[in-house]
């Protein structure tokens, strides 16, 4: 069986994958792509985590060995900044769509470019 | 008709993928130690770092030139947006002024909301948080003042060049270390200069990652700014 956590990153990520294959506007789309990083964030971060440790900062009362495992979340934190980046030059494409076609639909975008 | 077997096709298709990603997972216990190299940072991040934050040590620190790689891509992004977006003449159109509660609220938040995110990066080595949180918060902040007023806008010219400057700073923070310790990216706030040794846990520790991360803080900001700004002009033709 399957931890409550994995679930719900695998969750995630299948409901953003079902709006990108589904749904037809570009922003929806985008927004499944959004929900699918986070699935993935919250999988990196959940095998990060040992059970009844403390986060990663040694103040007092915390030593190392009552630490969770700093590693996966640097990474999230870098994944971030990362998808931060992607969504914002995905969405001035979608921009530059609707000012070229007048709709954001992908279907009638590709019937107007045949 | 054809929607709906799309629609079941994906579905099922989806219900494949999850299986097979929750039969590889569940291979990894939930919840186990299972660290290695998290093991060797965690046991000398005080003594080779000055930081008792893990997590910005290891994203500052130990993997210094991933971040540095990770503030190029931000930045590569930016200009992309200001590339797509690019017009003669460009204006902002909307109509619509903020109501009088988010006009008088931003007004008076708009300070501390800069003041928050400045915190949020200089105390990246104490406590959860970092430049790229902070810079977030300092864009947020102008993010609230383009929503409240139609006639406002970003100084372009002086946040470009504050960009500009602030990401050369941390290309010579990291060239002073390969002058003095023989590599990029090198701690000499730390590990040459032993400034702030008895200090470890105050603010005046941490070597050179409380530098770093106010100059990360500063581009993220106004990178971010930039991008909202890029966004919410549009083009004006006459």
């Amino acid at each position: 069986m399957i931890s409550a956590y994995y679930f719900g990153a695998i969750s995630l990520v299948l409901i953003g994958l079902y709006a990108v294959l589904v749904k037809k506007n570009v922003l929806k789309m985008l927004i499944g792509l959004s929900i699918m990083e986070t699935g993935v964030n919250l999988l990196l971060v959940s095998i990060g985590y040992i059970y009844g440790r403390s986060a990663p900062i040694l103040s007092e009362g915390i030593g190392p060995n009552q630490a969770v495992d700093p590693i996966p979340q640097a990474l999230v934190l870098t994944a971030i900044v990362i998808g931060v980046a992607t969504t914002a030059m995905a969405l001035s494409v979608a921009i530059i769509l609707y000012q070229k076609y007048g709709t954001l639909n992908v279907e009638e975008i590709r019937r107007l470019r045949g | 008709m054809v929607s709906i077997l799309k629609r079941s096709l994906a579905v099922i298709m989806l219900l494949i993928i999850g299986y097979w990603l929750a039969q590889g997972l569940s291979g990894i216990p939930f919840g186990q130690d299972k660290m290695l190299v998290g093991k060797y940072y965690l046991d000398n991040v005080i003594r080779q770092t000055g930081a008792i934050n893990a997590v910005t040590a290891v994203v500052v620190n130990y993997r210094g030139f991933d971040t540095l790689g990770e503030v190029t891509v931000l930045f590569i992004a930016s200009t992309g947006v200001g590339a797509l977006l690019w017009a003669k003449r460009r204006e902002r159109t909307a109509k619509t002024e903020g109501s009088i509660v988010l006009k008088t609220g931003i007004r008076l938040l708009t300070p501390f909301v800069i003041l928050f995110g400045a915190y949020i990066f200089i105390h990246g080595h104490l406590t959860p948080g970092g430049g790229f949180p902070g810079g977030a918060t300092i864009a947020t902040a102008f993010l609230l003042l383009y929503m409240a007023y139609t006639m406002y806008e970003i100084p372009r010219r002086a946040f470009e060049n504050t960009e500009g400057v602030a990401g050369m700073s941390y290309v010579i923070v990291a060239l002073i270390g390969l002058a003095i310790g023989g590599y990029f990216l090198f701690d000499w706030i730390w590990q040459t200069w032993h400034f702030g040794v008895n200090n470890v846990g105050r603010i005046l520790s941490g070597g050179f990652i409380p530098v770093i991360y106010t100059i990360i803080g500063i581009k993220v900001g106004t990178e971010l700014s930039g991008i909202i700004d890029n966004m919410l002009r549009e083009e004006v033709r006459e």
